[in-house]
């Protein structure tokens, strides 16, 4: 944190110095390390093993909150008689589809009404491959699962079949010998995290586990991120102060493009993309949303999918035409960005936006994403800077293997000048889901525009285009609500700059008879007299005052600071904060109050917006055939959760289990020490010739890449480096690409501090300079001693300072759920010197794939 | 005659902007205070200093000696974070928990920790084994002497002492002499070489304590930026109290390496406006254990040029007599 | 005597308190006109870090239409103030000498960069657009399904632009039938 998020650590530094335990678990020790009060290092890969490990403790020691466990979450409601456990399966759970690496998850589901149910439930899960190709789990983030009826419970968690039984269950073989085994941790070291961790929840403390986001760069990335979940729910640091799990996001608006997303599976609000199988029509596609039956607040979708539509087709869009249903494109399964990437080298991709991202140098695998670029038909880059994106035809190592030819590279590249955050209005999403408006500074100079303007404009071209086709599929261009006001600025008149204010309005959404900003997502109508872009975003404008703007100073408001900037939803600063008071509605502790029930006035209230519903009384029951909001008890404080409580086990809506369970890395120099199944069984994998993979255990010659390595940011820099090569402040602050060694193995490799090593992959080998220090050290795993190496990854052949990519390892293997790479673990070789060039580097990596007969082709992945 | 000296004109404890001729008026004398314990080694004063003082970037290749590329303080480095990767100092008391650093920081309420330790090297999965493994981060500054050598050696008084008690060039009067370069016994100004295209190339340059800012009532840009309040800027005196009671609650948590350097007016330098609390001997951070005004001896060697310096001014006072019309 | 010696600083220091001449009696007439350029500055823009997602809050001083300034503003409850190297090496990266201004152009099979008029730009893009798209136009697929969408143009990026930019993005390639958007969000 100290690392990539220093703004944010001051907070740390603060809790640390009114006396709270700062605990760092990281493959190396960082900056934030260095501030600590304990640092463990830890295997690269191994973080459910750890994280179980001390699941295992709290439950084997009975060390979980128990009055908000029975209350707030399901350990108390019975899985279905059917389930069968990694323990029994070996690694698998029930369900499982070799042929597909898919499960059916119907014996996953609570028991009660179970025949019943899991024909239900099972639909509702849908098809897992197709949830596997459509990135579903990405929905999850603020679906919860749907649950209709009333599940059996036992709350004295006896039951032997009940989750908290279960869980306990699952994780007894998770003890501190096999932590220690598995994660290269001593057994002293894991305990004194795992006592600190129990000692400082329940009801006086809470304890926050903090992320960055390469937890989610792994094939399990969801299930790590569960598994702090179980803990924390565990414990009872959940939708309190001081606790939850925090995800400090690495671009300043990446929760943005999250929210209104430009991502292929999803529209504004989580609303699914509609998929052809399934969503033909707008009933089809709103229900799959809002499961009529079910609990909890997605039973409004209609609303808020209908106000979508109504926002992008305005007056064409009617209750007669389904508001347009039917111009939504429809997705058939994977097109995400890594797919896209192997369709542009097969050839079916024309042309390419890249919009201030740096793909040649930050995603994975960048020769694919390189030879891929060079086989379009044309590329729009729009960046500050002249990146590696825009001049791969003249300057990407294939350029010096002599697999691009500029001379034979078709691709036609336009390099579009953008406008900075200071020459343009707006807001971004900062990573606790705020909103600050940025005031214009200056218009930009030259030809620099903002991506408003450039798609504003490009929309209005195109439309003049498609004028006057009598062509039906080009109605949805010609029917676009597109008319934005411009106003002076960069360019003038036609080519005027279009009003960000009046975007932000149609986020919000309005009445259409009036013009009236919502000021709350519960104002939208699903009859076309209201719309807006995006439902959890409305309120940004209530009162017709741009909410976002606001800057009341902090020094002048409390510590939930509501009065600066905007929060979704409703402006709410903690999400849950209903678990912030017991089932009673009181504050757990004094210490740790935050939002409770005024018995007096009836309502909630508290130092932050109640994520609950303002007068329902904590002894509130539902009816027994009560669905949606109403379905929701006073004492159900996860209401975005069909059953309202915090899921310990997932019986829906994960591909890969409902409990995380430790698989190895794709590519790991070790056997799975827990099960015979050694990894992720249900990753989505690209087998092709271009992707080859690393042999792991038990296939042979995995000891031709002896190595561990991991990737991450420094302070210095910023992802793939566009914003801070090009700056020469923070390029000399870290001039040049290197590696980190621990002198154990610069001894055991002949590598010399200050010089190169050369690091290879099956993908390509990259050279780096060469640091050697104690902040990585050997680890014991499995009985044998491993060597981690880490790797920064800001470095490419453009701007002031220039090096290898280290993203140029990695090959594409993806998490199940939310198909996102596994890039922050892999295995490599280490060798002294620098790397060849020109054509000798392919032939150094076609050696290595003789010698270790990598993976690929069609076969058996373990 | 009697000497143009007044007592601890250059020796000893002294306010320097009253003895520089400042009235009663003046602001109370500026200064940082950089608390090393909690300095995450971000740079962020590095590039802050840089971006307000428009000071150049000129340094291009890695070091390869842990995270420092900037190599020291010099004319386009008025700030510097050291980066010291070091085996931990005395064994830290046994608390029984492995790994942890050498204090219960917990209940003492500490944000130091020594700097977290690592049980590194576990080979054989075992604590003791593990040589304890120290990083620290330290942003060096100027240290604005109260005593400041620089100063009394500028031949053409470019360098001076502001209302603010800081010791600032003034590049409009710099002819670029470098006698103040080795006067300075922290190695701290220097001349600026290049790059080519930059400002105040050829004269000597260091770090002002942001006297423009200072002057509007700002803090300086490297203070004003630090994440951590590592470095922490305001009146010396108040600055010293603040060091002393953070000493001790370091000292209490059992971070007995903790200690400050150049707050005291006793030193060798008649305390410095900027100083430090340490986690290890100043040298392990690149800092001289004792510095001493190299100007400590002047009055002795100032007697005996005033002869010939009073006879000089006659001379040139004689001269602009005879050129009145 | 004429104004120029009795400016001299030699003998404002014998004749002032600054005897030894270290203080008020050497302050160049630069010095003494000192001003920070914040104070100076004709607007000052309430902004936030353009870097991770912290949020950080920024003030923009802007003097004579340039960028003069960046620093943290101290009223925001995130960053009370303070920046981290990327935030305070903001203004380098807005006025940085190596930023694009102009439109560059890449012909196929060319060897080097050509400049593009803007307006030339725009309207050759859009050419394109509407070219991939017609050429690539699935209305259904292979199963027969009505997905009425182009699998041609794809985009990456967002996760740097403003909710506003990402909305209109979204909008447009949605009803061209552009699905393969993505950004950092998946990476």
């Amino acid at each position: 944190m100290a690392e990539a998020h220093p703004v944010g650590f001051q907070w740390v530094m603060e809790a640390k110095a009114r006396g709270a335990k700062v605990i760092h678990v990281d493959p190396r020790f960082t900056r934030t390390s260095a501030l600590a009060d304990t640092y463990v290092p830890i295997r690269a890969g191994s973080d459910i093993a750890f994280l179980g490990g001390i699941v295992n403790h709290v439950l084997s020691n009975e060390l979980d909150f128990r009055d908000y466990v029975v209350a707030y979450t399901n350990a108390a409601t019975i899985v279905s008689g059917d389930f069968r456990d990694t323990d029994d399966l070996d690694g698998l759970f029930s369900g499982f589809d070799p042929e597909t690496r898919t499960y059916d998850p119907s014996s996953w589901q609570y028991a009660e009404e179970q025949e019943e149910r899991s024909a239900a439930q099972a639909d509702d899960s849908g098809d897992t491959e197709t949830q596997r190709e459509t990135a579903a789990g990405l929905q999850s983030e603020s679906h919860g699962m749907q649950v209709q009826g009333n599940p059996p419970r036992d709350p004295s968690l006896q039951h032997p079949n009940c989750v908290y039984q279960i869980l306990k269950r699952h994780y007894a073989r998770y003890t501190p010998e096999m932590v220690a085994r598995t994660c290269g941790v001593s057994e002293e070291q894991f305990l004194e995290v795992a006592q600190a961790w129990a000692e400082n929840s329940r009801r006086d403390r809470t304890t926050a586990l903090v992320y960055s986001v390469g937890w989610t760069q792994h094939s399990v990335g969801v299930q790590y991120i569960r598994t702090g979940a179980i803990l924390q729910l565990l414990l009872g640091n959940m939708g309190r102060p001081g606790g939850g799990i925090m995800a400090l996001r690495g671009h300043a608006s990446i929760q943005g493009s999250t929210d209104i997303p430009t991502l292929f599976n999803l529209l504004p609000g989580y609303l699914p993309m509609p998929n052809a199988e399934e969503h033909q029509s707008l009933e089809q596609w709103i229900d799959a949303v809002r499961k009529p039956g079910s609990k909890g607040f997605w039973s409004n979708a209609g609303a808020y999918g209908v106000n979508l539509l109504k926002a992008y087709w305005g007056e064409a869009a009617t209750p007669e035409n389904d508001f347009c249903f039917d111009y939504l494109p429809k997705i058939t399964g994977d097109h995400g960005t890594y797919r896209t990437v192997m369709d542009m080298i097969d050839g079916q991709v024309k042309g390419y936006f890249l919009l201030g991202q740096n793909p040649a140098v930050g995603s994975a695998h960048g020769r694919a994403q390189r030879l891929g670029m060079a086989n379009l038909d044309w590329v729009v880059v729009r960046d500050l800077f002249e990146i590696e994106s825009a001049t791969f035809w003249k300057t990407s190592p294939e350029v010096a293997t002599g697999e691009i030819v500029p001379e034979q590279c078709r691709t036609e590249v336009f390099l579009m000048p953008a406008a900075s955050h200071t020459e343009k209005e707006g807001t971004f999403t900062q990573t606790q889901r705020m909103l600050q408006w940025r005031e214009k500074a200056l218009d930009p100079k030259g030809d620099c525009r903002s991506e408003l303007w450039f798609f504003y404009h490009l929309g209005r071209m195109v439309r003049e285009r498609y004028a006057g086709s009598t062509d039906e599929r080009d109605r949805p261009l010609l029917d676009l609500a597109w008319d934005y006001p411009t106003h002076g600025g960069p360019g003038d008149g036609e080519w005027g700059e279009p009003d960000a204010e009046a975007v932000l309005k149609e986020i919000n959404g309005y009445e259409v008879a009036t013009g009236r900003p919502l000021s709350s997502f519960t104002e939208m109508r699903d009859d076309g007299s209201t719309l807006g872009g995006c439902w959890i975003y409305t309120g940004v404008f209530a009162d017709g005052v741009n909410q976002a703007a606001r800057r009341k100073p902090g020094a002048e408001q409390g510590y939930v600071a509501p009065e600066w900037g905007w929060a979704w939803p409703a402006n709410r600063r903690m999400l849950y904060n209903r678990a912030s008071a017991d089932p009673e509605g009181r504050p757990w502790s004094e210490r740790k109050a935050y939002v409770w029930w005024d018995e007096a006035a009836q309502e909630w209230t508290g130092h932050d917006v109640p994520d609950f519903e303002k007068t329902k009384p904590p002894t509130y029951l539902p009816a027994e055939d009560a669905e949606g909001v109403a379905a929701i008890a006073g004492a159900d404080p996860f209401i975005m959760q069909g059953d309202g409580k915090g899921a310990l086990f997932v019986p829906q809506g994960l591909i890969d289990g409902p409990m995380p369970t430790h698989y190895e890395p794709v590519e790991s120099p070790f056997r799975n020490p827990f099960y015979a199944q050694q990894a992720n069984p249900t990753r989505k994998d690209y087998v092709r010739e271009d992707n080859p993979m690393n042999p792991s255990p038990p296939e042979e010659h995995s000891e031709v890449f002896p190595y561990v390595f991991t990737t991450s940011r420094l302070t210095e820099h910023h992802t793939a480096g566009g914003m801070s090569r090009y700056v020469a402040r923070l390029a000399e602050l870290q001039p040049e690409m290197f590696v980190e060694v621990s002198p154990e193995l610069a001894a055991e490799r002949g590598l010399e501090n200050g010089g190169f090593a050369t690091i290879v992959t099956l993908r390509s080998a990259i050279e780096a300079r060469v640091l050697v220090t104690e902040r990585l050290s050997p680890l014991r795993v499995d009985g044998r001693v491993i060597h981690q190496v880490w790797l920064p990854y800001h470095w490419g052949e453009g701007g002031l300072v220039t090096g290898d990519s280290a993203n140029d390892l990695i090959g594409v293997s993806l998490d199940p759920n939310v198909l996102i790479q596994e890039s922050k673990v892999g295995t490599c070789d280490v060798q002294p010197g620098r790397r060849p060039t020109g054509p000798a580097l392919r032939e150094l990596v076609a050696d290595y794939l003789r010698r270790s007969q990598g993976t690929t082709g069609e076969g058996e992945r373990p | 005659m009697t000497s143009l000296f007044n007592d601890n004109d250059l020796w000893g404890p002294l306010d320097p902007s009253a003895d520089a001729g400042y009235g009663e008026d003046r602001p109370a004398r500026k200064g940082f205070f950089t608390d090393t314990s909690i300095c995450i080694g971000c740079k962020a004063c590095e590039v802050a200093c840089k971006e307000w003082n428009d000071v150049p970037a000129d340094h291009f290749d890695m070091t390869a000696t842990s995270y420092d590329n900037s190599h020291s303080l010099n004319a386009n480095q008025w700030r510097h974070v050291a980066f010291v990767e070091r085996p931990a100092g005395p064994a830290p008391v046994d608390l029984g928990m492995p790994g942890v650093a050498p204090t219960d920081a917990v209940s003492a309420g500490s944000t130091a920790g020594g700097a977290g330790s690592t049980a590194g090297g576990l080979l054989d999965n075992g604590a003791d084994a593990a040589p304890d493994f120290r990083w620290l981060m330290s942003s060096d500054v100027c240290k604005h002497c109260t005593h400041a050598a620089c100063l009394d050696v500028c031949p053409t008084g470019s360098l001076f002492r502001s209302e603010f008690g800081t010791v600032v060039v003034q590049d409009d009067i710099c002819n670029g002499c470098g006698y103040c370069v080795p006067a300075c016994p922290y190695g701290v100004i220097s001349r600026r070489e290049g790059p080519d295209g930059s400002r105040n190339v050829g004269i000597a340059q260091k770090c002002t304590l942001c006297y423009d800012r200072l002057d509007a009532g700002k803090t300086p840009a490297c203070a004003q930026a630090c994440p951590t309040q590592s470095i922490q800027f305001g009146d010396v005196e108040e600055l010293r109290e603040r060091a002393d009671a953070r000493v001790a609650q370091l000292h209490e948590a059992g971070v007995m390496d903790a200690r400050l350097y150049g707050n005291d007016p006793d030193d060798g330098v008649g305390g410095a406006g900027a100083f430090f609390l340490l986690l290890d001997e100043p040298e392990v951070y690149g800092m001289p254990p004792d510095p001493v005004v190299t100007t400590k001896d002047l009055p002795q060697m100032f007697r005996r040029a005033t002869t010939a310096a009073v006879v000089m001014f006659a001379g040139a006072a004689l001269s602009f007599l005879g050129r009145r019309p | 005597m004429p104004k120029a010696f009795l400016g001299w600083p030699v003998l404002r220091q014998l004749t002032g308190r600054d005897t030894l001449g270290r203080g008020a009696a050497v302050r160049s007439p630069r010095t003494d006109a000192t001003v920070a350029r914040t104070e100076t500055a004709d607007s000052v823009a309430r902004s936030v870090c353009p870097y991770c997602a912290v949020g950080c809050g920024q003030l923009v001083y802007v003097k004579d239409d340039e960028v003069v300034q960046i620093e943290g503003d101290p009223d925001s409850p995130v960053n009370r103030g303070r920046l981290c190297p990327k935030g305070s090496a903001s203004k380098n990266l807005v006025t940085s000498p190596l930023r694009q201004t102009t439109v560059k152009y890449r012909a196929p099979y060319a060897t080097d960069w050509v400049d593009l008029d803007l307006e030339i730009a725009m309207e050759m893009i859009a050419d394109r657009v509407v070219k991939a798209r017609n050429d690539t136009w699935q209305e259904l697929d292979e199963k027969q399904r009505r997905v009425r969408r182009t699998l041609g143009i794809a985009s990456l990026g967002g996760a740097t632009l403003d909710n506003e930019e990402n909305y209109l993005i979204k909008k447009l390639f949605t009803a061209m039938g552009a699905i393969q958007i993505e950004n950092q969000a998946r990476i």
